[in-house]
């Protein structure tokens, strides 16, 4: 099994400062903006996008991100062994009438972000939903797309996209094992 | 977790993971939409052999919350002489397509022999068997006591030096002794208060103090006391001489609580008789927690069912990347 | 009939010996026999040991026989080694009258492989209240020597008394079921730390022990034999000892499982907890008792405190096992087995060797049953009641070795020593190990 880096802490910085620019742009100044990271990593980039942001824009709220656990809204459940569900947070404001941008490491199959707008619907009505990730790897299953990407990564569904972060793994790189 | 049949079988890592996926099922019951799809296109059975509509309901709100089809089987009569055996109900129920089963049995041991029969392929919940154990209840009572002691904090923590003493009919029930192993795994030290016809004989076995006088163990200021429903059928059978005399030595009558420091948890796994067991004063006290034991346990109960009910292997606790 | 040469057998004190059989009497005995005109078994390296007696056999037949007939019960008698069985009278219709004993007698006859001694019940219906015809029964074709409402305890202290001196009268024998009927109403398992855990009732060493105390009293009040069936407990032993020791006529047996298996089989355990617990094979009456139990039991049958090994057989069937623990039938079978445990508890463990044997699981047990032409040692002139063991082997314990109607083992899938590879009651009822047709051995 051989692993290639394919991303460094500085490729994913630079990822990470385009993406928010290109949310800014998006959304019009950012307001209205609520940033929902897919835990684990994903709450660790919406955590990071929202400091850049906040650089860029020092009248955003205090308040935009949040974590929302996918696992009860997961349509595999009965072909891996059991996940233990992380904890859901919404920030106070809520996210009715706001511009959802769900935050993720990987965007794969899009089962994930399936079943993440399912959950957002039990929670609330967004004025919209965008996605952000940080590598897009293909092979989706269903019609969904990331309305920002860090990097996209062609690969065979046999490779392993590996994405570790400082905050949960003490290292900072993207790299695929084949 | 393919079936939870005793609290005896849980490790510390088990029984905290139960309780944790409980505060997240907690959560979503704080919301408008209650409802999960976790469970959907899943059939639970409720298989009670004994009437209990408290514990049913429970359990019933449980997998409909998890958007689970649910089926309620009250099987009536519990000995083999009449009526259908065992194996032919959970035959039958398998035929129907039953995922997971929550059963309730007065025989010691019947979800036990069920989950090893090969009689039925499917998740079993052990919903009290006998007087042998009880573990959602004693989960929901940890999982209460949890909340009360730590909040917010709960996630993650266990009962770690927390003084529980659990009061009145020790032999028989099950209650009793499902939080007995839970309460010590998760690091509680637990007193039993009976007359010692109400204890088992053999109950210095157990990893608890024995006490026959309530009055010397509320003395010590524990942090939760627990009354347990005294049944008066035991009375005919020679256990105490009558309700007066029982209530006068083990019942929490309002001196007894009013002895209590304010911190003190007062709990009941219901359904309660006020004047035998436990005072007005002491059962509608803020430190009672008789109703968010009610409304725990369905959170407790969507946690159980969800763990023993998803996840492709058998027992297996361990979680891998989403990919 | 066929004419047997059994070649080089060894006998129980260790020599060897050729034994030729001809129409049921061990005619020759000693070394280098001719076998002109007889069928040869080889007998290098087996045992031969006195056909083996059970004092204690459920046959189940009248009225039981969805889980065991006279003829069933008498296959799984001689392929365990037995020349000789009593069956209880906890039958339907009970063994209380003189018809119903005959009738048991005649269906072990015309079975053919074992002696079936009926026994009679104490009182009317097992029900404790009045006594049974034990006069018609002991005087019937049928000679009933013991008397036992087993199954039940006979606690009426004053019927007990009466019925030890009524059967004194007939030279018989009171076999008591030994349990408190009121300090183990609903008893599931013996009471301790594991019935506490398990939430199974409590059957305390207590009400055992009481009720032999009491007993062995009233024998040496009155002067009667008492026997007391399947005991469980050291505290029982004690008592036994105590009584030997004043001279009162009680004898006492005890059960093979409760020689091998302990409570904690119901905890199950491997490979998680509670993995095959409550499993009903398990669930006897008396119930498996502690380890200390069966030390103490082991002890008592090797210095003669107790005096023989029973089998308690109770076959019950697949629906009374297959079910929750409160609501399964009482009982194991034991026949087949009753040897290898014996062989395993006692004589690998050093307490007994094979005249011991012979002595607990066939004269003793004769003796106090009056089971005539049973017991005796295999000796010249007398009749042909032997079996051929091979106490090299050692298997894996299956289905397929029991040959009675139930397979309430408990000790399917373990791993027990010894083989019975032949039995003879007058003629050969087992050989090459298997139980032969009944056409072949049925002809009285």
């Amino acid at each position: 099994m051989t692993a290639r880096t394919v991303l460094q802490q500085a490729d994913i910085n630079r990822a990470l400062t385009r993406i928010a620019h290109e949310i800014l742009e998006s959304a019009k100044g950012g307001s209205d903006l609520v940033l929902l990271g897919i835990p684990t990593r994903g709450v660790v980039l919406a955590e990071r996008l929202a400091a850049i942001l906040r650089g860029i824009e020092p009248g955003l709220p205090v308040d935009v991100v949040g974590a929302l656990d996918v696992t009860m809204y997961r349509d595999d459940l009965a072909h891996h062994p059991t996940r233990t569900p992380q904890p859901t947070s919404i920030p106070a404001s809520g996210i009715d009438g706001r511009t959802v941008v769900l935050v993720d490491d990987v965007l794969y199959s899009g089962r994930t972000i399936r079943a993440a707008l399912d959950a957002i619907g039990d929670l609330g009505r967004p004025r919209v939903v965008r996605l952000a990730v940080l590598v897009d790897r293909g092979h989706r299953e269903l019609p969904i797309r990331a309305d920002f990407v860090g990097k996209n990564l062609p690969s065979s569904t046999s490779e392993r996209i590996n994405v570790r972060l400082l905050e949960t793994d003490g290292v900072e790189e993207v790299s695929i094992e084949s | 977790m393919r079936h939870l049949l005793s609290t005896k079988q849980l490790s510390r890592e088990e029984a905290i993971r139960i309780l944790d996926v409980a505060e997240d099922m907690s959560d979503t019951q704080q919301r408008t939409v209650k409802k999960l799809p976790t469970l959907r296109g899943k059939t639970v059975v409720n298989l009670f052999f004994e009437d209990s509509t408290r514990t049913r309901i429970s359990f019933e709100a449980a997998a409909k919350r998890l958007s689970a089809d649910v089926i309620n089987f009250a099987a009536k009569g519990s000995s083999v002489s009449k009526g259908e055996s065992l194996k032919d109900t959970a035959q039958t129920l398998a035929a129907i397509g039953a995922d997971g089963v929550v059963i309730r049995h007065p025989a010691s041991g019947a979800p036990a022999v069920l989950a090893g029969s090969g009689w039925i392929d499917a998740g079993v919940v052990n919903a009290g068997d006998g007087t042998h154990e009880h573990p959602t209840q004693a989960l929901l009572d940890a999982f209460t006591m949890r909340r009360r002691l730590h909040g917010a904090a709960s996630r993650g923590r266990d009962l770690d030096g927390v003084r529980v003493v659990i009061v009145g009919d020790i032999v028989h029930s099950r209650v009793a002794r499902s939080n007995l192993w839970l309460l010590c795994t998760l690091g509680a030290e637990v007193t039993f208060v009976a007359p010692p016809t109400l204890l088992p004989s053999a109950v210095g076995a157990w990893p608890a103090t024995v006490r026959y006088d309530l009055d010397e163990a509320l003395a010590e200021r524990p942090d939760v006391v627990m009354m347990l429903r005294i049944q008066s059928e035991r009375m005919h059978e020679a256990f105490f001489p009558n309700p007066r005399e029982y209530s006068r030595q083990w019942g929490l009558s309002a001196e007894r609580w009013a002895t209590l420091p304010g911190s003190a948890l007062v709990m009941h796994p219901g359904p309660m008789i006020r004047g035998l067991e436990i005072s007005d004063e002491a059962a509608d006290s803020p430190q009672s927690t008789i109703l968010e034991q009610v409304a725990n346990g369905v959170a407790v109960r969507m946690a159980v069912l969800f763990l023993s009910m998803t996840g492709s292997e058998a027992a297996n606790p361990t979680e891998t990347e989403i990919a | 009939m066929t004419a047997h040469l059994i070649r080089s057998a060894t006998l129980v004190d260790g020599s060897r010996a050729d034994l030729l059989v001809r129409d049921g009497v061990v005619v020759e005995l000693g070394a280098g026999l001719s076998a002109a005109g007889a069928e040869v078994i080889d007998a290098d390296g087996l045992l031969a040991l006195p056909g083996l007696v059970d004092l204690h056999t459920h046959l189940r037949e009248p009225g039981g026989e969805a889980s065991e007939t006279v003829l069933t019960g008498s296959q799984a008698a001689a392929a365990g080694g037995f020349t000789a069985v009593n069956a209880m009278a906890n039958s339907s219709p009970v063994a209380d009258t003189a018809g119903v004993v005959e009738q048991v007698q005649a269906l072990g006859e015309l079975a053919g492989y074992v002696t079936v001694r009926p026994i009679g019940a104490v009182s009317k219906g097992l029900e404790g209240e009045q006594l049974s015809e034990i006069g018609a029964m002991a005087t019937s074709r049928a000679k009933v020597r013991v008397f036992s409402d087993d199954g039940h305890c006979v606690s009426d202290a004053l019927l007990m008394r009466r019925a030890l001196e009524y059967i004194k009268g007939f030279d018989g024998v009171l076999a008591q079921h030994a349990q408190d009927p009121r300090l183990t109403i609903g008893a599931q398992m013996n009471e301790g730390a594991l019935s506490a855990e398990l939430g199974l009732a409590g059957w305390p060493a207590v009400a055992e022990e009481s009720i032999i105390a009491r007993d062995v009293l009233l024998a040496e009040h009155v002067g009667a034999r008492l026997h007391i069936c399947h005991l469980s407990t050291a505290g029982s032993v004690e008592v036994v000892r105590w009584a030997k020791a004043r001279g009162i006529a009680v004898t006492a047996e005890v059960t093979p499982h409760h020689l091998l298996l302990t409570e904690q089989l119901i905890a199950g355990g491997a490979p998680a907890p509670l993995d095959g617990a409550y499993d009903a094979r398990f669930k006897v009456n008396p119930p498996l008792r502690r380890e200390e139990d069966v030390l103490a039991l082991r002890a008592a049958l090797a210095d003669g405190t107790i005096d023989i090994v029973a089998t308690d057989h109770a076959p019950h069937t697949a629906e009374a096992k297959q079910c929750e623990w409160a609501a399964a039938a009482n009982g194991m079978v034991g026949l087949e087995t009753a040897l290898p445990v014996v062989h395993q508890t006692m004589v690998e463990t050093g307490l007994l060797d094979w005249a011991g044997v012979a002595r607990v699981l066939s004269s003793a047990p004769a003796r106090i049953g009056r089971v005539e032409g049973h017991g005796h040692a295999i000796a010249a002139g007398a009749p042909a009641e032997f079996t051929l063991y091979d106490p090299a082997a050692r298997r894996d314990f299956g289905t397929a070795q029991l040959a009675g109607k139930s397979i309430n083992s408990p000790y399917l899938g373990r791993s027990l020593p010894g083989r019975v590879v032949a039995t003879f009651h007058g003629r050969p009822t087992v050989l090459d190990g298997a139980v032969l047709a009944p056409e072949l051995v049925s002809g009285s």
